[in-house]
């Protein structure tokens, strides 16, 4: 039987969902209170790991494989330079400009939607850091078996 | 400042030396004089925080790659030592010794950090901290402050750290790759 005890797979079906909507508010309301895409892409990936740690590498892969999640790690990297490049559109000192804000004038201060770039940033950092945290903790649980195998030989 | 371009110049030799060297365990040294070098001009230029990051790599990579290269090229000193060495490295230590203490005599006192310090002090530049404090809802439009200065002011740092954390998973994934690729071609175990 793969994974812990019933206990401990009840336990956490219940209590991943918590945690992976805990991550979600942290990267969404990252401009407004304390967090951010890192930290809330950190809160993403553990809740990924303990439902491996729970049910078994073979279960979490189903939900989020290798591929999928490697790409997901490309696609928020590239959001975040997709980010910064937009700025050039207004002037060649550009890169990393706020333009949302300072030049399109959109959100007020202290609402979901204000500070221009910022929560974009977020959620492009915490895509990347939540896949490649999970794909850490996946690539070195997949191949320990085959790196200890040759000794059998 | 001579000796910061003194540091300079002896970071640059070092890492020239640390190239050409064809002993692998003296360039892993001169590596590690090339590190220490640096963490001391950060400290001239008034960057604490990154030459204590600087210190704790170089400790931490030095042991490494010392670890890593002793087991594969065995170095034995023999014979005595020679005096003009034992010179040459007091001499060396001391300037280092030297060096240090002149470094921590310029740097702001104990409870008042350079990005706090107003500007009544001659010797340091108007404070940035200030700045953001004042003018970070307005610029921005972020209600927390940390958010502004880590994705708006200072967002070339975010994406070094980004790419660092990129290059780590490839890094991984390839490493640990190339250790099963050998195997999957095997039938199940």
């Amino acid at each position: 039987m793969k994974g812990m005890t019933v206990i401990v797979k009840t336990i956490s079906s219940w209590i991943k969902v918590l945690i992976f909507l805990f991550g979600i508010y942290i990267i969404f309301f990252g401009h407004l209170t304390p967090g951010g895409g890192f930290s809330g892409g950190v809160i993403l990936a553990s809740s990924y790991v303990l439902l491996m740690l729970a049910f078994g590498r073979e279960f979490a892969q189903e939900n989020l494989s290798l591929g999928v999640a490697s790409k997901l790690d490309c696609v928020g990297a590239l959001l975040f330079i997709a980010v910064a490049l937009c700025g050039l559109l207004y002037g060649a000192a550009g890169f990393f400009l706020n333009f949302i804000y300072q030049k399109l004038e959109i959100g007020q201060e202290f609402n979901l939607v204000s500070a221009g770039t910022i929560p974009l940033s977020n959620i492009a950092i915490g895509l990347k850091v939540g896949a490649s945290l999970f794909l850490i903790v996946l690539v070195l649980s997949m191949f320990r078996p085959e790196i200890s195998a040759p000794e059998k030989e | 400042m001579t000796i910061f371009y003194v540091l300079l110049v002896f970071v640059i030799i070092a890492a020239l030396v640390a190239v050409e060297t064809k002993n692998l365990l003296s360039a892993v040294i001169c590596i590690g004089a090339v590190g220490f070098g640096a963490s001391l001009l950060f400290l001239f230029l008034r960057a604490p925080d990154i030459a204590i990051t600087q210190i704790v790599v170089e400790v931490l990579g030095l042991v490494i790659l010392i670890r890593a290269t002793i087991s594969r090229d065995k170095t034995f000193i023999t014979g005595d030592r020679e005096f003009f060495a034992v010179v040459v490295s007091v001499v060396i230590v001391f300037v280092i010794l030297l060096a240090g203490v002149h470094v921590f005599q310029t740097l702001p006192d104990f409870g008042k950090p350079a990005f706090a310090v107003a500007a009544e002090s001659d010797r340091l530049p108007a404070p940035a901290s200030q700045k953001y404090i004042k003018d970070g809802l307005k610029d921005t439009g972020a209600a927390n402050l940390v958010a502004s200065v880590i994705l708006d002011y200072r967002a070339y740092d975010t994406l070094g750290e980004a790419t660092v954390l990129f290059t780590s998973i490839i890094g991984a994934t390839v490493i640990m790759r190339r250790k099963s690729r050998k195997l999957l071609e095997e039938p199940e175990i």
